[in-house]
């Protein structure tokens, strides 16, 4: 590990944005977060805290979005920088909490200088935090989904693959079409689940094709999906968020295996 | 009145598409060849992204004028000897052209392709007053024989396999010999060329689409890879244009520029094999061309989308990068859009032109992955625009039920962070002890519209922010 800024004296006050899937569904992705943000010589606050209201913003449901982000607003303003381990919550706030406030003069400010301090936990570490390795090993084959939010909202690319490569016995194997959508799109998995389930069965195909034995990405909700339908169709690919890998936080069994847990 | 819309049926359409085998088959194959081919044409040229800052200044700035445009180009059509017919909506467009095709005592048309004549339900008009349209463009022609609608805007029977095709043919040029061999596509384009000259000799007037219309020398522009569209639109005796109004671009030089951005974002290709450039009917010194030169100019919803959310929709210039690049369309094809324009700007723009009641599912079905703004040639905004309809929607309480009930329950606690924090980790608790011996589910109460498809994970039991507390104390 090499953290630039670890040696500056005043610490750096992080509010971790867990969002609302790492907080419900597994919080061992949280805990991997905030292991590698204290690697980065990070001080790392959790705030009360619920969702970024994407799903609101996405319905349609423009008041429903901004109440919740004003809430967001309010409740991480006061951090030197807010991480979460999720392009799509990271892009929420800093790609669309601004247009949601524009005309807004109260917030619109706010709105702004929040957006320009949030960011997606592995970009984070690698832009901002300085981060090349991480000292963490994992034996096997993987492969990493490019999640869209972070892939074209933030820029999430080759940090997490950098990082990836210092994981000791761990290498990586890009599938086909690791660019494309994975299919979960939020609501779009249930309101659209037909078509959803067509998307995401190209997309374990191509992992299948790839021969990784392990699937990783930025984001629990795109996991979940893929992970899903891994399962429901018996294919033998195991998936984690890459923050579990990179922190060497692997004692809880893969998303949706069962198996000991704390 | 414009072409019949499945649009509000969009699910049963897509599920259709979904079953279907020889559609399945022909997404298959369109699916990574576009994709390939845009990406290795931008690599070529560094300056792509330039291009389409230049491109999409241009159509803004266009658009911001286009009243004065309008006239400028209207004249300088006089001028070449022209005429230039404003059309409000498909009706009078459609009426337009019957008259001309009355005036020239036109039994058949050559066309070559456009969307307007889509839009405005052209071929099934003209037929029914008995003049009979010939679409040249041979995806058009296939669809045309198939008496189907285009499934991409400009690969009208991508959704069609070679041997189906084949059977076609077969089936209409009943002239050829049955024994002919037919496997190589390239057989099939010989054939239809052959049919198809015949046709452009024997046609009364030719009619075209336009890919921009000049300001400054009231000319029209199109582009195609088959030549068809020049022999439509000089031997016949009076040539049509069909175009709707944002079509237009101040100069040549502005045409140019867009043209570097068009073929690249479409297939890939540089430029497209043919660029043709038409300004008003043949002068004495031409060795050919048309004697009589009109242009439909389609309005049909378009001005009423200046000035709003939706105004930078009509920089499109239909390459089809958008949906050459969408999952929900590569799912389940053109035709399951329900009408004229599919894919992502389809799903922009037919609420704009066929009401929100109508077209209000598509911009629905999209995952929001912008994978179609980040390869538009015009910097389209196109999810947010979904988006936008997506609020039109919800204001007007026309989002289903039960998309607003889970939504409304959702953001109840979303709003109240300690309730949240206390429900959260109960419904957990719970989900995770159910869920702990296989650590997933295949079937949940209220979520059967993932676990139909695919499983869902337990929980891993208590919540991180309970978790948390535990751990590091009061530390927030």
């Amino acid at each position: 590990m090499s953290a630039a800024a670890s040696s500056s004296p005043a610490p750096v006050r992080v509010g971790l944005f867990v969002t609302c899937l790492v907080d419900l569904i597994r919080p061992s992705v949280g805990f991997a977060a905030v292991k590698l943000l204290e690697q980065a010589g990070c001080e790392v606050h959790v705030p009360s805290q619920t969702c970024c209201g994407q799903p609101a913003f996405n319905s349609g449901d423009r008041a429903t979005a901004r109440a919740i982000a004003a809430q967001v607003i309010e409740t991480f303003s006061g951090f030197d920088y807010v991480v979460a381990p999720s392009g799509s919550c990271a892009g929420q706030i800093r790609a669309h909490y601004p247009e949601l406030f524009a005309d807004d003069p109260n917030l619109s400010g706010k709105a702004n200088a929040l957006a320009a301090k949030t960011y997606e936990l592995i970009s984070f570490l690698v832009d901002v935090r300085g981060m090349t390795t991480v000292d963490a090993a994992f034996d096997g084959v993987a492969t990493y989904h490019d999640s869209c939010s972070g892939l074209r909202e933030l820029g999430v690319k080759r940090q997490p693959r950098r990082l990836l490569a210092s994981v000791k016995g761990l290498s990586l194997i890009e599938m086909k079409e690791n660019e494309t959508c994975c299919g979960f799109g939020g609501t779009f998995a249930v309101k659209y689940g037909e078509i959803s389930d067509s998307i995401v069965g190209k997309k374990t195909e191509n992992i299948s094709a790839s021969g990784a034995a392990l699937l990783l990405a930025g984001d629990l909700g795109c996991l979940m999906n893929m992970a899903g339908k891994l399962q429901r169709e018996g294919k033998p690919v195991q998936a984690r968020h890459v923050a579990e890998i990179l922190a060497g936080v692997t004692d809880a069994p893969a998303i949706g295996e069962a198996g000991e847990r704390r | 009145m414009t072409a019949h819309a499945t649009s509000p049926q969009f699910k049963a359409n897509a599920t259709r598409a979904l079953a279907d085998p020889n559609l399945q088959a022909a997404l298959l194959k369109m699916r990574t060849g576009f994709i390939d081919r845009r990406a290795a044409a931008v690599d070529r040229l560094p300056e792509f992204d330039a291009l389409r800052d230049s491109a999409r200044d241009i159509k803004n700035h266009t658009l911001a004028h286009l009243d004065l445009y309008l006239e400028e180009y209207e004249r300088n059509v006089r001028a070449a000897g022209g005429q230039v017919h404003f059309a409000r909506d498909a009706e009078e467009a459609r009426r337009i052209v019957l008259d001309l095709c009355r005036r020239y005592d036109a039994k058949t048309a050559a066309k070559g392709k456009s969307m307007i004549s889509e839009e405005i339900g052209l071929n099934q008009a003209m037929e029914a007053a008995g003049v009979a349209p010939v679409e040249t463009d041979l995806g058009e022609y296939i669809i045309q024989l198939r008496n189907e609608p285009p499934s991409h805007i400009i690969a009208p029977a991508v959704h069609i396999n070679p041997e189906q095709v084949e059977a076609d043919f077969r089936r209409v040029h009943t002239h050829l010999d049955p024994a002919r061999d037919l496997h190589e596509p390239t057989q099939l384009l010989t054939e239809a060329r052959q049919v198809l000259r015949r046709k452009y000799f024997e046609a009364d007037i030719g009619i075209t689409g336009a890919n921009f219309l000049i300001a400054e020398t009231g000319s029209s522009v199109i582009v195609t890879n088959e030549g068809n569209g020049d022999l439509s639109q000089t031997l016949p005796k009076a040539h049509i244009v069909l175009a709707s109004i944002e079509k237009l671009v101040p100069t040549l030089e502005d045409a140019s520029q867009i043209l570097r951005v068009l073929a690249r974002s479409a297939t890939g290709q540089e430029m497209s094999v043919y660029t043709t450039v038409s300004t008003g009917p043949r002068r004495q010194s031409d060795p050919d061309g048309p004697g009589a030169y009109h242009v439909v100019l389609l309005d049909n919803g378009r001005s009423a989308m200046l000035g709003t959310q939706f105004q930078d929709m009509l920089r499109c210039i239909r390459c089809g990068a958008c949906m050459n690049h969408c999952p929900v369309y590569h799912a389940v094809g053109g035709h399951a859009y329900g009408w004229v324009y599919p894919g992502p700007m389809g799903a922009v723009l037919t609420p704009s032109l066929i009401g929100v009641d109508k077209g209000g599912q598509l911009p629905n079905a999209s995952t929001f992955c912008g994978r179609c703004e980040s390869v538009c040639p015009m910097k389209i905004p196109l999810p947010k625009m979904m988006r936008h309809w997506r609020e039109r929607e919800f204001e007007r309480h026309l989002t289903p039920a039960a998309v607003r009930y889970g939504l409304g329950l959702w953001s109840f606690f979303a709003r109240r962070p300690a309730l949240y924090r206390l429900a959260t980790r109960a419904a957990m608790g719970t989900l995770s002890l159910a869920g702990r011996a296989r650590g997933r589910f295949r079937w949940l109460p209220l979520a059967g519209g993932w676990t139909k498809y695919r499983d869902f994970p337990a929980p891993q039991g208590d919540t991180f922010q309970a978790r948390w507390r535990k751990e590091r104390g009061g530390r927030a």
